[in-house]
């Protein structure tokens, strides 16, 4: 009886499964692209479900959030360009196989820096010239961002902490200092009102924008610039796109960078300083961070809030890892994020709220878990036994 | 005063221990599931789903009863969060897909998810009220033991409490002599600290994986229906639950991975997260505004503190477990 069962157990599997590296560029391609798609036609039965409506009205709504007017396509730009800033930032930490899921607090912390050199130095404080002041800016948006980043990396190369719970906790640290900033410069309204604009004197000192000779649209009277006016945010984030591609590709430290996240004892063997890396890779997360908190404060917003950095320190993680860390693929996935985003917000509008903006959210989950399942058929082959062979190993 | 005060830490301390007991067995085997915020906001949003179809739909004023009230929004949460657990097991342990990645998408699909039906729910009572309460089962969850007024401070510290706080402590009990005394306790550490040789022992990583990350997704899960249940007084809020959550996983790392520090550790979490409101609401000193940050930071401060003392000291018992994070392949050995 008990032979028997043994037997039983051992009786050939129907597939097994083997890891290959050989799949061609093209089938890979193909194979994430079915797993949107499908992604998409389960989205859409759900959206049928819930609101009874054609699901391609609803996809055509969801593509004028968009692309309906120059203005909304320009807005999409801009947070296209924020979000791909942040998954930028990332990156080198990601292909170092350091989880830098901290890239939230080093947003909020270069953002932070920004503004405050722009309230101390600016119309409300030292009433420095903007030749002066931006400079300042620039500055210590990347050290706030880059010491944010350091930290745990300090800790990681010399004690071996474990750095995804450490970047993680210092988000919420950094979302608590700006709270607190929040309260001591919002005079009691808990918001802190645009810096150095507003008044007849104002000289917008340390927000970035381009000359008005370049820029029209900008006249330095409005606040809030027209459609094309935060271009320099995109030229900026196009600009390190290309650099961070390059910087990993071409450089030698990106090359050390993707041996310390192969294998650190290969590191170690060869004569790479494995500390050195991991502490000098972080920084540049971090003055990346910093500049999208620059970014974010002195080029769009001009104040800070908890929310300031949108989530974007998680979302970014998504769109590094779904791109495999390729720069130029990032756009294309932070593209896909930052659609659903504003197509959920345009259906919302469209459904009377029978589907809120919140809906972006379990769409954007729903196909990055297809994205994530299909990565193990990328991966992985599925060799199904013969079946002959399991007759024989059953007998 | 100081048992006014216990008593409001504990009511956010159970939440936090849900989610901290239910993380633990989840990293034990291995799973950092960073979905945890997600998790308890799906346990809370599907409890007060099941509620509210059960007060609105299913049952009458005069038909209700105290059983069904309880039981099924507790059924809808366990189920909820059961199916979570199962989507982060089947990308991960199946599918072998990266961790922090899927837990991070888990975590933003749950706080959508729930955002979304708490608004859905409300625009279906037809009230134009801008939320919606589930006082009924709300009412049953929230009932105390006996004598918890005739005690004085005692009975308010000890006893003035649903029956989930005391579930959650059992919990936290069960599940520290769970991993410290029994077999299959010893089996799942060691698919947490080494899957290779816990394989070679006959020991089945994947079910093991399968089982401790979904089990733990249901505790955790509960979390978040004693938020909605105690906390909220049946009143659907989620912009607290997600915070909570991650406070939760630092929770985790406060208590170097052992449920029966849990117990403690979440009080005092909980009494550091109000600490700031309680002080404004008794007058007691006149606190600035701005103080209030200062207080909040504390836990996760803390909790860096803790983690850093760990990995110095480098003593075997308080590291987080080997693999934790780290996919498991057979072949790959």
């Amino acid at each position: 009886m008990t032979i028997m069962k043994k037997h039983k157990s051992e009786r050939d599997p129907l597939f097994h499964v083997v890891r290959r590296t050989d799949i061609s560029f093209g089938k890979a391609m193909l194979i994430r692209v079915l797993a949107v798609l499908a992604a998409l036609v389960l989205c859409g039965i759900i959206i049928v479900l819930i609101t009874g409506e054609n699901p391609f009205e609803m996809y055509k709504y969801m593509f004028d959030g968009s692309f309906k007017t120059p203005r909304k396509f320009w807005a999409m730009l801009q947070d296209l360009a924020l979000l791909l800033c942040v998954a930028l930032a990332l990156t080198p930490a990601f292909k170092m196989r350091f989880w830098n899921i901290g890239g939230e607090g080093q947003v909020l912390m270069g953002g932070l820096g920004a503004l405050i050199t722009m309230k101390l130095l600016g119309d409300d404080g030292a009433h420095l010239p903007h030749a002066v002041i931006l400079p300042l800016t620039i500055l210590a948006a990347i050290v706030f961002g880059a010491i944010w980043g350091v930290i745990p990396a300090i800790f990681k190369a010399f004690w071996n902490t474990n750095e995804t719970l450490f970047t993680l906790m210092m988000n919420y640290i950094a979302i608590q200092i700006v709270l607190y900033f929040q309260f001591i410069w919002s005079g009691g309204s808990n918001t802190i009102p645009i810096v150095n604009a507003g008044r007849e004197t104002s000289t917008y000192a340390g927000w970035l924008r381009l000359p008005a000779e370049i820029d029209p649209s900008f006249t330095g009277s409005t606040v809030v610039p027209s459609s094309s006016g935060f271009l320099l945010n995109i030229i900026i984030v196009a600009v390190l796109t290309v650099a961070v591609f390059f910087y990993l590709r071409n450089s030698k430290q990106g090359y050390e960078i993707s041996v310390v996240g192969e294998s650190e004892n290969t590191a170690r063997y060869i004569g790479i300083n494995v500390k050195k890396v991991i502490i000098r890779t972080m920084i540049i997360s971090g003055i990346l961070c910093g500049i999208a908190g620059l970014l974010i404060v002195a080029g769009t917003d001009h104040t800070i809030d908890t929310n300031s950095a949108r989530g974007y320190g998680f979302t970014a993680i998504l769109v590094s890892w779904l791109a495999k860390f390729n720069p130029f693929y990032m756009i294309l996935t932070s593209f896909l994020i930052v659609f659903l985003q504003k197509g959920s917000i345009e259906l919302a509008s469209k459904t009377n709220n029978i589907i809120n903006s919140n809906f972006a959210e379990v769409l954007i989950a729903i196909i990055i878990f297809f994205i994530i399942g299909c990565e193990f058929f990328i991966n992985y082959k599925i060799m199904f036994n013969p079946r002959k062979k399991r007759k024989e190993a059953e007998a | 005063m100081f048992a006014t005060f216990f008593h409001r830490a504990v009511l956010t301390a159970i939440s936090l221990l849900f989610g901290c007991t239910g993380e633990i067995i989840t990293e034990k085997s291995g799973n950092l599931n960073l979905g945890v915020p997600g998790v308890m906001c799906v346990g809370g949003i599907s409890g007060f789903t099941g509620a509210f179809l059960y007060e609105f739909f299913w049952s009458t004023p005069e038909t209700a009863n105290w059983f069904l009230a309880i039981m099924i929004p507790l059924i809808f949460c366990l189920l909820g969060s059961l199916i979570m657990g199962l989507i982060y097991s089947f990308l991960t342990t199946t599918l072998r897909a990266n961790q922090n990645v899927t837990g991070l998408a888990l975590t933003i699909l749950g706080a959508g998810l729930s955002d979304f039906l708490g608004g859905y729910l409300v625009k279906q009572t037809n009230s134009g009220g801008a939320f919606v309460s589930i006082s009924l089962s709300s009412k049953y969850y929230m009932a105390t033991l006996p004598f918890a007024n005739d005690l004085g401070w005692f009975g308010e510290m000890f006893l003035s409490y649903g029956f989930l706080a005391y579930v959650a402590i059992i919990i936290a009990v069960i599940a520290a002599i769970f991993l410290k005394r029994t077999r299959t306790g010893l089996n799942l550490r060691a698919v947490g600290e080494n899957p290779a040789t816990a394989d070679a022992n006959g020991i089945n990583v994947i079910k093991y994986k399968y089982f401790a990350t979904c089990i733990g997704c249901m505790i955790s899960g509960l979390g978040g229906l004693f938020y909605v249940m105690n906390k909220a007084s049946g009143v659907w809020s989620s912009d607290n639950l997600e915070p909570l959550g991650w406070l939760a996983v630092a929770l985790v790392i406060f208590t170097v991975w052992k449920p029966n520090l849990a117990i403690p550790g979440a009080i005092i979490f909980g009494g550091l997260s109000i600490l700031s409101y309680h002080i404004s609401a008794n007058n007691a000193i006149s606190l600035p505004l701005e103080a209030k940050p200062l207080l909040e930071m504390t836990p996760y401060i803390v909790t860096v503190v803790v983690l850093i003392f760990n990995s110095l000291r480098k003593k075997r018992e308080s590291q987080p477990p080997e693999a934790l994070g780290l996919a498991y392949f057979r072949e790959d050995r």
